[in-house]
């Protein structure tokens, strides 16, 4: 019974799909990949600008922090533990991924939690590092010429150019007199000093800053840092968060027996895409902000 | 267990014997731990010389990047099973990544284009704006 087919439509046979893959897995890769764009559009608007500046800050005088430790400087210590949590939680990812493959359903709640775990963790390591650079003040030459307490923003950060003695002495005098109280303060606090501010006159503040031994200050850093600092930092770290949520459902769907219904884990092995997804761009991250 | 596949979509069969995977993944777990460290002394490095010479800086900055991509290696190949994947559509995800080679090499020389200019009014003018006395250091390619 022979029927007239247009000569000019292709008719596929179906059966086995030509990337051997299912549907929803194939489009979490496409996902990814654009996602990649994104992140690499970020990445290179970074790497042009700092390309066109004449100054940036060195990141190792910026992440030289660690929680607990004071004014110990530690450069990159902090930012190799965040990137440890997270290699660690990816593992933990192919594992939980795997024991879905067995269908061992206690193994993939097992491995999922560590994953969720460790994604927690180092969700709670940036927003540390976050309120540190956020509030941590520091004596700066700002921009009208006094000298005064800056933290990092996205409108300036105290990272700029070394300021020379005779820059400091004369921004100090046009420093205002709140200024050189919450400088002073600043001082007292750190070298434990227990100075009577209040009691100081304008020029007693002026020398106490001056005199103040290993005073180092610089100029305002550009502003651009701070903006693409917490900018890409927190589109990564809300996709931390997002993979974090999913990672959560996924261990709720487990645990209730979804995927032992439906007779696969595919899901997990999903989710363990993006997880993965979010390490690999924390790997490029930690390469342009805190490395080079 | 068997490989009957539940659903004519999930076509996934796990190739690798259980001692193959955990051996695979112990694998990959030391060589991404390895890299990372050697990234961490190159950064230090670069710490220390900061004041050497913008070449060597540079050099070691390339080096790091190296070693970077051969993490993103491991991580898509083994722990997102890319390596596993149809050939076909293996290609379907690296071959418009290639984009990233013109991208990152145009921005990268605009950026740097944008600084001349900057110093040199256009090109007219040489060292309008002065290269400041760098704390960390001044851009990679502040000679000219």
């Amino acid at each position: 019974m022979a029927q007239a087919i247009q000569s000019d439509v292709k008719w596929w046979a179906g059966g086995r799909s030509p990337f051997n893959m299912s549907y929803g897995k194939a489009m979490m890769w496409y996902f990814l990949m654009s996602d990649a764009f994104t992140f690499g559009a970020f990445l290179i608007s970074y790497g042009t600008i700092r390309f066109s500046s004449n100054f940036w800050p060195d990141p190792n005088y910026v992440f030289n922090a660690f929680p607990f430790m004071g004014h110990a400087n530690l450069p990159l210590a902090f930012v190799s533990l965040m990137t440890f949590i997270l290699i660690i939680s990816s593992v933990t990812m192919v594992l939980a991924v795997h024991a879905g493959h067995k269908m061992d359903k206690k193994g993939v709640e097992k491995y999922l939690l560590l994953t969720i775990l460790g994604g927690a963790a180092f969700l709670g390591c940036q927003a540390w590092e976050w309120t540190h650079m956020l509030t941590g003040e520091y004596i700066t030459l700002l921009n009208d010429g006094s000298l005064g307490l800056i933290t990092t923003t996205t409108t300036g950060n105290p990272y700029g150019p070394t300021a020379t003695p005779e820059a400091i002495a004369a921004a100090l005098q046009l420093s205002s007199h709140e200024q050189l109280v919450s400088m002073v303060n600043l001082i007292a606090h750190e070298t434990h000093q227990n100075l009577d501010v209040a009691a100081m006159s304008h020029a007693d503040l002026i020398n106490t800053v001056k005199n103040t031994a290993g005073l180092h200050v610089n100029h305002v850093g550009p502003s651009l840092f701070g903006g693409l600092f917490f900018g890409i930092t927190g589109f990564h770290g809300f996709h931390v968060f997002s993979g974090l949520v999913i990672n959560i459902i996924m261990f709720i769907k487990t645990r209730l027996g979804h995927f032992e219904q439906r007779g696969h884990y595919e899901m997990i092995e999903k989710a363990g895409l993006y997880w993965h997804f979010v390490d690999l761009v924390w790997v490029f991250v930690f390469l342009c902000f805190y490395l080079i | 267990m068997g490989h009957q596949l539940p659903s004519p979509e999930v076509t996934y069969v796990e190739h690798k014997s259980d001692k193959d995977f955990y051996a695979i993944v112990k694998k990959v777990t030391i060589y991404l731990t390895i890299l990372t460290l050697i990234e961490l002394a190159c950064g230090l490095i670069i710490y220390k010389i900061h004041h050497g010479s913008p070449g060597a800086v540079f050099m070691i900055k390339i080096l790091v990047g190296g070693l970077t991509l051969l993490k993103a290696f491991y991580i898509t190949s083994s722990f997102m099973h890319l390596g596993d994947e149809n050939k076909n559509f293996r290609l379907t995800i690296l071959i418009p990544l290639l984009l990233f080679t013109w991208f990152i090499i145009a921005f990268l020389y605009e950026g740097n284009a944008w600084k001349r200019n900057k110093n040199t009014n256009v090109g007219t003018v040489e060292h309008v704006e002065a290269v400041h006395p760098a704390f960390g250091r001044p851009g990679i390619h502040a000679e000219h």
